[in-house]
């Protein structure tokens, strides 16, 4: 079932044109990747459908409605949350605190207690630094402490761009796995890399990006095995 | 040594009512980078309004500083609406020549409405009174008014430390001031956190305008430009930005402005309170708890 539908979405930043007429899909349970160089227009896509910038024209369809230009906290209250390029937490807040913001919109005092164990069981280590000041935490559990912030909110679709970012191979891997997991668990991800490679291998499908084009779509099998994104992504 | 504690006894009120309205200063500046000129005449319309609660609806005087806080509160909410929201991406000079603008419409909008003329609150509002003190066996004074400042201080110091960490307000605050973006992805309305900063910030000012008026025992439109400045001062000192700072710059800078009058001369307390301004800006711009902006609120 389609979740997500991005139509013709055409967003400037002042006289530059990053993005020029992209559609996608994401259906319901899926990892989505959408892959692409520096400046292609990735994080633009994510922040565009996050509520963080407005269009200029085009539709963005989620379960069925328009949530074109809607304010970032109607997106979030209605299930999509991002966890933004460069984890983007809050350093001078403790590392529960930061779990607690991702659940912003919620009350649900005993939801939330759940949620946050939930979190727990997941990273471990965030349980045993859940008073620390998340600054103090290292650039693997920062990305650890970034996802479980948007799994806090229980969203039916996680954005996340470049997790893999910074990150040491070890941790690259765990990270993945943990996205996949998540999926089983029943959530729908749009996953923006750099790393074809890993993207690639835990998506369904996926879509390449282009100085704000989309330029191959396809299964994440058929992409891997294409000359164009071989040569131009993964190293071959 | 008895002159050197009564001076700190006396520091203390003053310091007080600078630390309060410190506390606005820096808040605001934590969360929009904006030095809200216009944050000590919000104290002097906060001291209007309970003067009128007082006089004129015979209200007691607690009452009047509930009243004052809320309509001050509004006014520093009504301000950032219509003057800094529009101005919200527009850099930070134009805001800031936008606060200054702010604060000479409500000085002179003062003055027009309410007349030169010097008032002050009726007498016997509350009871004062000189207290004997004993410390180590040194004999010094307090008055009741000047304990009543510093317990009201320390009261709302509890409370917006209350808020600020155990509050989901408080979280939000801490979150826009960090990372505007980052918050909104949170769910967190920025516009809404923005006001209630100011609302906070402006029914403190309210506070320290009624207690400076009860001190000073007189009133006048432009009553907060000087403690609005010091203020700004003490929060430099203590940090811009850092609530923290702007409670220990407070303290200090009454403490140091009394002392500078009690064993030199309160000719030269302006004017070594504002070196003492130009001295941290070029020695320690960050303040005293600042390392290098990495925290804000
Ligand atoms: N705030 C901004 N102001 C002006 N131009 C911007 C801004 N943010 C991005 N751009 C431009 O828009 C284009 C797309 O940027 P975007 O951040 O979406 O790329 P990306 O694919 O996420 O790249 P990366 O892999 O480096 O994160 C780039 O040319 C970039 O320079
Ligand atoms: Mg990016």
């Amino acid at each position: 079932m389609l979740l997500l539908k991005v139509e013709n979405l055409n967003v400037y930043y002042g006289a530059i044109h990053a993005l020029k007429g992209i559609s996608l899909e994401v259906n319901e349970g899926e990892i989505v990747t959408l892959i692409g160089a520096n400046g292609a227009g990735k994080s633009t896509t994510l922040k565009t459908i996050s509520g963080l910038l407005r269009p200029q024209s085009g539709t963005i369809t989620y379960q069925g409605q328009n949530v074109n230009g809607l304010p970032a906290q109607a997106i979030v209250k209605m299930g999509i949350s991002q966890v933004p390029e460069g984890r983007r937490i809050f350093p001078n807040l403790t590392v529960r605190e930061n779990l607690e913001l991702g659940a912003y919109l919620r009350r649900d005092r005993e939801g939330i207690n759940k949620s946050m164990q939930e979190v727990f069981r997941r990273f471990p280590r965030l349980k045993e630094r859940q008073k620390q000041m998340a600054g103090t935490l290292s650039g693997g559990e920062q990305q650890m402490l970034a996802i479980g912030r948007a799994l806090m909110s229980r969203p039916k679709l996680m954005l996340l761009d470049e997790p893999s970012m910074g990150l040491a191979p070890i941790l690259v891997q765990e990270i993945f796995n943990i996205i996949r997991e998540i999926n089983e668990q029943g959530t729908t991800i749009l996953l923006v890399e750099q790393n074809a490679n890993m993207a690639l291998s835990v998506a369904h499908r996926g879509y390449v990006l282009e100085t704000g084009r989309i330029t191959l779509a396809g299964s994440a099998a058929d992409l891997a095995n294409s000359e164009a994104v071989k040569k131009a992504y993964l190293g071959g | 040594m008895a002159v050197f504690l009564q001076q700190i006894i006396n520091g203390l009120s003053l310091g007080s009512i600078y630390a309060l309205i410190a506390l606005g200063y820096t808040m605001v500046y934590g969360i929009i980078q904006l030095i809200n000129f216009a944050h000590g005449d919000i104290l002097m319309v906060g001291a209007y309004i309970a003067f009128f609660g007082v006089v004129y609806l015979k209200l007691n005087i607690w009452l009047a500083f509930i009243i004052s806080m809320i309509g001050s509160a509004i006014l520093g909410v009504l301000i950032e609406r219509v003057a800094y929201k529009p101005l919200r991406n527009a850099g930070r000079l134009a805001p800031l020549i936008t606060a200054i603008g702010v604060s000479l419409f409500l000085e002179n909008g003062g003055l027009m409405v309410l007349g030169t003329e010097i008032r002050s609150y009726p007498a016997g509002l509350i009871t004062s009174a000189q207290l004997p003190l004993a410390i180590f066996g040194i004999k010094l004074t307090a008055t009741t008014l000047q304990l009543l400042i510093l317990a009201i201080t320390i009261a709302m110091m509890i409370i917006l430390q209350y808020i600020v960490h155990y509050t989901w307000a408080g979280k939000a605050m801490r979150a826009v001031s960090y990372d505007p973006d980052a918050a909104r992805l949170m769910g967190i309305n920025v516009d809404n956190t923005i006001s209630v900063t100011f609302a906070l910030g402006s029914a403190f000012a309210a506070v320290a305008g009624i207690l400076l008026g009860l001190y000073y025992n007189t009133i006048h439109p432009l009553m907060g430009i000087m403690p609005g400045l010091k203020a700004f001062v003490a929060a430099v000192i203590g940090g811009i930005g850092l609530i923290p700072g702007a409670m220990v710059g407070g303290f200090a800078l009454g403490i140091f402005e009394t002392m500078v009058s009690g064993y030199w001369s309160s000719k030269l307390r302006d004017p070594i309170v504002f070196l003492l301004l130009i001295l941290i800006l070029l020695v320690k711009p960050s303040g005293l708890l600042g390392k290098n902006n990495t925290e804000k609120v």
